[in-house]
């Protein structure tokens, strides 16, 4: 079998792809939460951030395609391995009993589709504007942000002061005063968590990285990797639930051409 | 002998899963085991049982047995929902009736997989292992007497990891334990068995490709890596060997893609 073919169509190579793909998604929302984080310094940061990832142009479009087909070939593995699963068990046991598999392990199916349902909201919430349109940031009434100050990636002033962006800081913020939309966020980063927890696990285990040697202080760091990246993600409609982030005061001038 | 003192004797109810052939329709049905002696193994229980339905004239209970040693991988039976029944490291003719309570319900299954077709009663056909082993779960050595024991040294480590995985006795628990049916553990511990060692080296990515290959065309599930199959192993062959396969199968995939052909190829012996 050619290496596409064995990558494809065997049932070690679709869990490598399930995997890798896992890596890159795995690799994508930590780097989303921790960019997502700058909401707790200045609205500088955040507005900024959003900026510079916007200024990227076409790098922005080439990340996202990749992205997309990281989701496609996870789901794609996912659903062709489960249809396999299903086939070649055949009939089901009348005693059912497990001996020790995870409940996160168990709920992967149930985790991966809430998190579908997230992730097609997300995109509709704040990155259409399909949703919640009356705070989004670019057709809301605040929707301008002057920089005050140059926002810096690895010390290049990539958005300068004075520039007139899109008000993500604002959009974020008063997106999450709807306790629903919240509390919607809430659970699915939780069971996004319950998912990475078996599947940075699992990861090791398919890409053939694993052995006992080092299994118990994977499985530690799967869970403090989740446990933080559970705590980052509640952190952001937690304070502003609790009325710790404000909407800020955009010291919008009407003259200013975007 | 068991002396008699120590043994007990205990009651059960058997629900045992009862089907007359691969197309008939399979239903459990109960069968009272009055006044075992604990001490019986599991297997001698259903002889007992056995002999009361032929004396009854009734059809016996079909299950496979064989050495009741646990080193033959004959016997299989899913105990109430764990193959091989509630021991850990232990096949079915291992498990004793002490094990249970005076009392309990045993809902007794077959292995169940579609790669295992069923039988008889608990009896499954398990040949799709035995086409596993024929695509590559053997070394293609010169026949003869034995060699040199010294000719190929083996480091200690891995001789003794190799044992670890050459204990599978081709069993299936791994199958039937798995929510997807996989015969990775089996497979893994085959081509990990052989890859750790010399002998094994100059086949080992044709062997890993077509164990594999083998294994999708019969029909096995995938790994979902909740390790069931470790736990219900009766051997305990760790699913380290599934990471150890894995990689092996991915390296060998690319030497594979890249590997030369000879112009000869083809030719001679």
């Amino acid at each position: 079998m050619n290496l596409v073919g064995s990558l494809f169509g065997s049932s070690i190579g679709r869990k490598i792809v399930m995997a890798v793909t896992g890596v890159i998604l795995i690799g994508f929302v930590v780097g989303h939460l921790v960019g997502n984080l700058q909401i707790f310094q200045h609205p500088d940061h955040l507005n900024g951030y959003a900026q510079f990832l916007h200024q990227l142009g076409p790098l922005l479009w080439v990340a996202r395609i990749g992205l997309i087909v990281a989701v496609v070939l996870h789901i794609w593995a996912a659903t062709v391995l489960t249809l396999e699963n299903k086939k070649a068990r055949g009939s089901d046991y009348g005693f059912k009993h497990t001996i020790q598999a995870t409940l996160a392990s168990r709920a992967m199916r149930w985790t991966g589709f809430v998190v579908l349902a997230f992730l097609i909201y997300h995109l509709a919430h704040f990155t259409l504007g399909l949703v919640q349109t009356e705070t989004f940031k670019e057709t809301a009434p605040l929707n301008h942000y002057s920089m005050t100050k140059d926002y810096r990636v690895a010390g290049f002033t990539v958005v300068t002061a004075g520039a007139d962006v899109a008000n993500v800081y604002n959009m974020v913020v008063l997106g999450f005063q709807n306790k629903v939309v919240s509390l919607f966020y809430i659970i699915s980063v939780g069971l996004l968590s319950l998912h990475l927890l078996h599947g940075f696990d699992s990861l090791f285990q398919s890409l053939g990285l694993r052995n006992a040697k080092w299994s118990a202080l994977l499985h530690k760091a799967a869970l403090v990797l989740c446990l933080v990246y559970f705590l980052g993600n509640l952190a952001i409609p937690g304070a502003v639930l609790a009325g710790k982030l404000q909407p800020h005061a955009a010291k919008v001038a009407p003259a200013v051409q975007r | 002998m068991v002396a008699a003192t120590t043994s007990s004797t205990i009651s059960v109810t058997l629900r045992v899963w009862r089907q007359a052939g691969p197309k008939a329709l399979g239903q459990f049905k109960d069968y009272a085991a009055k006044d075992l002696n604990s001490n019986m193994s599991f297997l001698e229980m259903l002889d007992v049982v056995n002999d009361e339905l032929t004396l009854k004239g009734e059809e016996p209970i079909a299950f496979a047995h064989d050495c009741r040693e646990g080193i033959c991988g004959t016997c299989s039976l899913t105990i109430n929902g764990k193959p091989h029944g509630p021991g850990k490291g232990i096949a079915t003719c291992q498990t004793y009736m002490r094990s249970f309570h005076d009392g309990d319900i045993i809902v007794v299954e077959p292995f169940r997989a579609a790669a295992f077709p069923l039988i008889k009663d608990l009896v499954v056909d398990r040949t799709s292992f035995d086409k596993i082993m024929q695509a590559g779960g053997f070394i293609t050595a010169r026949a003869g007497s034995a060699p040199e024991a010294n000719a190929a040294p083996v480091p200690k480590g891995d001789s003794d990891l190799a044992m670890d995985a050459a204990q599978c006795i081709g069993c299936g628990a791994c199958v039937a334990a798995c929510k997807n049916a996989s015969a990775m553990l089996f497979v893994s511990a085959k081509v990990g068995h052989l890859g750790l060692l010399p002998q094994g080296q100059a086949e080992r990515d044709r062997r890993v490709l077509a164990m594999v290959h083998t294994m999708d065309e019969e029909g096995f599930g995938n790994c979902t890596n909740q390790y069931e199959c470790s736990a219900a192993c009766p051997k305990t062959i760790s699913h380290d060997f599934i990471a150890r396969m894995n990689r092996d199968y991915l390296g060998a995939t690319l030497r594979s893609a890249f590997k030369p052909e000879a112009a000869s190829s083809g030719g001679g012996a």
